[in-house]
């Protein structure tokens, strides 16, 4: 006689399980199916092409009515079971319907996460993962409308591009700073973000939500209007979908008694604790793992077919994921795991033109984790490299070019580039083909990029084309082409300080990882030569935008206060032209006693370095010296230092201008700007020069008739007397003339040339030419200058005292149990 | 507590620690450095540079390493060596990440994966 056996759930996992089943014991049970679900086995990966109107239901059933008739399946649509009797071996709906069962399987799924939320109930809210929730989806995308989607992981992305596709007003809310941060690296999940905006989308990400709001209940029953988020944010929502996550569905499970964890536990035959349940699919869970992809839960469905016809032997075993994103135009493809465990080693390619950006982690010469961003048709190809854990040393230099190279020759890039024909268009911007280029390097004997550009306009503008011109300059010198002609940053990129400043400017790009994606780079998040200098660039190109990146940032720029030999710090405040007061003396006095600062020393550049404070104590040494108002020095900044003065006319018996006070002004009007290197000003009174201005990145030198503007000087490591700029007559036109030639600095120089380096490349003609014979020019760079130091006037040590970047600042300890045991 | 048992201690959040960051963490031992690479991995290792004793923790982190303030060397956050020509290693110590905490094994046979 047959065997009875009972399938609560009809989703993907026992659809599959019942379809091995009757393959290899088509005559061993008589089935019984309860579905919560009113309706038959669907593909419910597809639901997104149907909410996005790419795909009817119809086309994403798995079992058609048809199939349950066939294989003499009873199915129950609409009922849910609420009870199992595991001593009568029966399962009973709510409706009532009571089956007994032989065997029995759990394969409830999972239910999505609603966080919990004031007006998380609310009409108008929805979470994503059945029919029914595509359907509320689209009832409320017919009048148009906002919508708020929370969570930007792969449902939530998914629904947002579905629901955007119907007519709505997108906005994607994400807790984490990148998207798909679980499946995906920072550059990825940059990448797509760009492309999610850019079909409309608005991705707000360290978005937390706080609260949903209600309309008027006055107005009828309340709904949706807008989610809150904790700093007090309101975006505007005729409708919320959460998807934020998933919890396996044990309810039932559990009541039974079965041993659940998360999930239902199962061994490797899949079998609950009971031994005639099984349970399978997302409810399930093995070896403290429970799964939210049908890759596994196919291979679970196999395990349970073969145990139903009475073979023991097919276990269970977990394998890498694969996930891929299914948005129209979005090419995502992510496999294994790269995080979390030493030892591994990473390769990049970017293909900025293509928008590509592909990237292996390897370890032990094997591939353990992929992410493809643009082109994603190698995804299975590396997928199968993974999951067969295939040695790929030898081919490790072709690899990432995928199996087109694969265990071929070595792959030379510059054969494509040869291979281009005559008319293809090189640059875009200002037309220049292939044909021009060379020919242009043929007929005036150009050896470089940057000739090139210079000659014919190729990689001129947006400089995306700038590797394609390298790489023809290249080709055509042959042997007698140098490199190293052009100095790149670092080893990540083959592009100099110039022509990322150009780019940046070009493409107007907004962030690290763009400028990144942009030209190529090398590695996956650049180095500490690199990114300290993009850091700098996008804060130079787009101070109102543009979010410092604390992470890019030496040491003494993050902590406000320039690291010492023994790792304790020292704090130099600002001392404006090196004047000071009693009150701040004794407020220095004051903190080098309560903190027990050992060393304190007046510096060379006129004011007082207190040498030796603990870290954590640098936010209350300054809350202490604010009080006073000392504000930070920037001792520790590629930026303004110090601006030195003489006495000058107020006391002094040679003195011709007021030096101290103008030396004041210009520190009060240029403090807090960061720049390329350290600027360091001085004033003198007369020529006889006592705060020494001819060796500074800039000085002046007050005379009868005016005053005397000089600039790149040099008294460090090298030491060289300044050059002229001009002579004005009025503190106001010094003012004017060194912000200017402050802001040309900022814009033009490698990031860590100082002055009179930058001064050395660019020519101190063409400076002086610029500043004092183009009024316009002048003027531009001066208001530049002025509109960059809105943002840039803003004292770090007050802005930590009351709390910013606290964890910087403060250490971790052992949790009290572990303190006293000796750590290993 | 046998010696083979391993003990783990429970530190901080993932997000405690800045992404391509580091924090410091005061121990019985001395400071450890536990950092955070792009890719979300975290490491520890003592917090003092084998040339001459900087503290690591304070350094730029890029890629699977990270460079000393004090003068620069770079140091390899898997195995604790120092980036050629430099030479020179530091303690590394293991740690793991379990349900979004960091821990740092504190004690076990092999606490210190040298
Ligand atoms: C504190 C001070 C020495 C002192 O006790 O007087 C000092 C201390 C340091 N100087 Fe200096 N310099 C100090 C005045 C100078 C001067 C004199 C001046 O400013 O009039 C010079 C020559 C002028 C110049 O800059 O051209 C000077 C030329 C340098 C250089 C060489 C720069 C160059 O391009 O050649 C460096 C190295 C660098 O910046 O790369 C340097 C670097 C340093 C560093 C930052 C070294 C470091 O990286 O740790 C020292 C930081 C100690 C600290 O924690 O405060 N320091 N340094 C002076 C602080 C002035 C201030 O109030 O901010
Ligand atoms: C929009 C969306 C997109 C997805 N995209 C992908 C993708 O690209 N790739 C991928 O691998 N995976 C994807 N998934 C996940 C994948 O769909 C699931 O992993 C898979 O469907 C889970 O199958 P299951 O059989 O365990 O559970 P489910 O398919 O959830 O089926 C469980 C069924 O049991 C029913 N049920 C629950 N309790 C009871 C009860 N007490 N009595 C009776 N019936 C009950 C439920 O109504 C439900 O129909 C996606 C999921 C969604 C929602
Ligand atoms: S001269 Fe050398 S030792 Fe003295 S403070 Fe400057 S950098 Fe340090
Ligand atoms: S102490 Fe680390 S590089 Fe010198």
């Amino acid at each position: 006689m047959k065997q009875k056996l009972v399938v609560i759930g009809n989703g993907m996992a026992p659809g599959r399980a019942l379809d091995k089943l009757f393959q290899i014991a088509p005559d061993a049970y008589d089935v019984t199916i309860f579905n919560a679900e009113p309706r038959v086995n669907y593909d419910r990966i597809m639901l997104s092409p149907v909410l996005s109107g790419e795909k009817s239901f119809e086309e994403i059933i798995i079992h058609g009515d048809a199939w349950y008739e066939k294989n003499g399946v009873t199915l129950w649509k609409g009922h849910k079971v609420v009870a199992i009797d595991r001593e009568a071996k029966t399962a009973r709906s709510e409706r009532g319907v009571v089956a007994s069962y032989d065997k029995l399987i759990v394969a409830t799924g999972s239910l999505p996460v609603v966080i919990p939320v004031p007006g998380a109930d609310l009409a108008g809210v929805l979470t994503y993962r059945d029919l029914d929730d595509v359907n509320a989806m689209l009832l409320a995308a017919q009048s148009g409308g906002r919508a708020v989607v929370i969570g930007g992981g792969l449902l939530g992305l998914e629904a947002a591009a579905g629901l955007k596709e119907r007519g709505m007003d997108v906005t994607v809310l994400h807790l984490m700073p990148t998207l798909m941060e679980r499946q995906l690296d920072e550059a990825a999940g940059h990448l797509l973000q760009k492309a999610i905006e850019a079909r409309g989308i608005a991705v707000r990400t360290k978005a937390n939500t706080e609260a949903i709001l209600g309309t008027d209940p006055a107005l009828g029953p309340p709904r949706a209007r807008a989610v809150r988020l904790d700093d007090g944010t309101e975006i505007e929502a005729d409708l919320v979908v959460m998807a934020v996550g998933i919890r396996p569905n044990v309810q039932l499970a559990k009541e039974a008694g079965l041993a659940v964890n998360r999930g239902v536990v199962v061994d490797a035959g899949m079998r609950t604790s009971d031994p005639d349940i099984f349970a399978l699919g997302e409810c399930a869970e093995f070896e403290g793992q429970c799964f939210g992809l049908v890759a596994p839960l196919y291979e679970m469905a196999n395990v349970v077919a073969a145990r139903l016809a009475g073979d023991p032997a097919p276990r269970f075993k977990p394998s890498a994921l694969a996930t891929r994103l299914k948005v129209t135009g979005v090419d995502l493809f992510s496999a294994g795991d790269f995080a979390e465990k030493p030892g591994r080693d990473e390769i990049v390619l970017r293909d900025a033109a293509q928008g590509v950006y592909k990237r292996l982690v390897i370890e032990n010469d094997r591939i353990v984790g992929v992410v493809l961003y643009g082109d994603t048709a190698d995804g299975a190809w590396f997928f199968q490299q993974l999951k067969d854990g295939a040695d790929i040393s030898d081919r490790r230099e072709t690899l990432v070019f995928g199996p087109a190279y694969a265990g071929g020759q070595a792959l030379d890039p510059m054969a494509a580039v040869a291979a281009l024909p005559d008319d293809t268009e090189i640059c875009g911007c200002n037309g220049v083909c292939k044909g021009a280029i060379e020919t242009a390097i043929a007929q005036f004997g150009l050896t470089s990029a940057e000739e090139v550009r210079a000659r014919t306009k190729a990689s001129a503008s947006c400089g995306s084309c700038a590797g394609l011109v390298e790489k023809l300059v290249a080709l055509s010198l042959g042997d007698a082409y140098q490199a190293d002609a052009r100095k790149p940053i670092c080893p990540c990129t083959t592009f100099s300080h110039e022509e990322v400043r150009r780019v940046i400017v070009g493409q107007a790009l907004k962030s690290i990882q763009a400028v990144m994606q942009a030209l190529e780079w090398k590695t996956s998040c650049g180095c500490a030569k690199c990114r300290p200098a993009l850091n700098y660039y996008l804060l130079c190109a787009w101070p109102e935008e543009y979010r410092d990146d604390a992470q890019s940032r030496f040491i003494n720029e993050r902590a406000h206060a320039n690291i010492q030999k023994d790792g304790t710090f020292s704090v130099v405040p600002r001392m404006w032209g090196g004047v000071t007061s009693p009150a701040e003396l004794r407020a220095i006095a004051d903190v080098a006693e309560k903190y027990r600062i050992p060393t304190v020393k007046v510096t060379g550049g006129q004011r007082i370095d207190l040498l030796g404070v603990k870290k954590e104590d640098l936010p209350a040494v300054w809350r202490d010296l604010n009080k006073a108002g000392l504000v930070s020095g920037h001792a520790y900044a590629k930026g303004l230092r110090t601006v030195k003065t003489c006495v000058g006319a107020d006391w002094c018996r040679f003195g011709t201008q007021d030096s101290t006070g103008l030396g004041i002004r210009l520190e009060k009007f240029l403090w807090g700007s960061w720049t390329p290197h350290k600027v360091k000003l001085a004033v003198s009174g007369c020529p006889r020069n006592c705060a020494e201005a001819t060796c500074k990145d800039i000085g002046v030198v007050c005379v009868d008739s005016g005053y005397e503007i000089h600039f790149a000087g040099a008294a460090g490591m090298h030491v060289k007397a300044t050059e002229l700029l001009c002579r004005v007559r009025t503190e106001d036109e010094v003012v004017e003339y060194v912000a200017a030639l402050m802001q040309m600095y900022r814009e033009q120089a490698a990031y860590l040339d100082r002055i009179y380096k930058w001064a050395e490349k660019v020519g101190v003609e063409h400076i002086r030419c610029t500043l004092t014979e183009d009024e316009a020019a002048r003027r531009g760079y001066f208001e530049r200058f002025v509109r960059s130091q809105k943002s840039a006037q803003i004292d770090p040590w007050a802005r930590r005292a009351a709390g910013e970047e606290r964890r910087e600042f403060v250490p971790l300890e052992l949790p009290r149990m572990e303190r006293s045991m000796e750590i290993a | 507590m046998g010696f083979n048992v391993e003990q783990w201690a429970d530190v901080c959040a993932v997000e405690d620690i800045p992404l391509r960051g580091a924090r410091v963490v005061k121990t019985p031992a001395g400071c450890v450095a536990l950092f955070r690479t792009f890719d979300g991995a975290v490491f520890a290792l003592d917090d003092r540079c084998p040339h001459k004793g900087g503290p690591l923790s304070q350094g730029i982190v890029h890629a699977r390493a990270v460079t000393c303030p004090l003068h620069g060397w770079v140091i390899s956050l898997d195995t604790g060596r120092a980036q050629a020509p430099d030479k020179g290693a530091v303690r590394t110590r293991r740690a793991q990440v379990v349900d979004g905490r960091v821990r740092l094994l504190v004690a076990g046979a092999d606490a210190a994966a040298e």
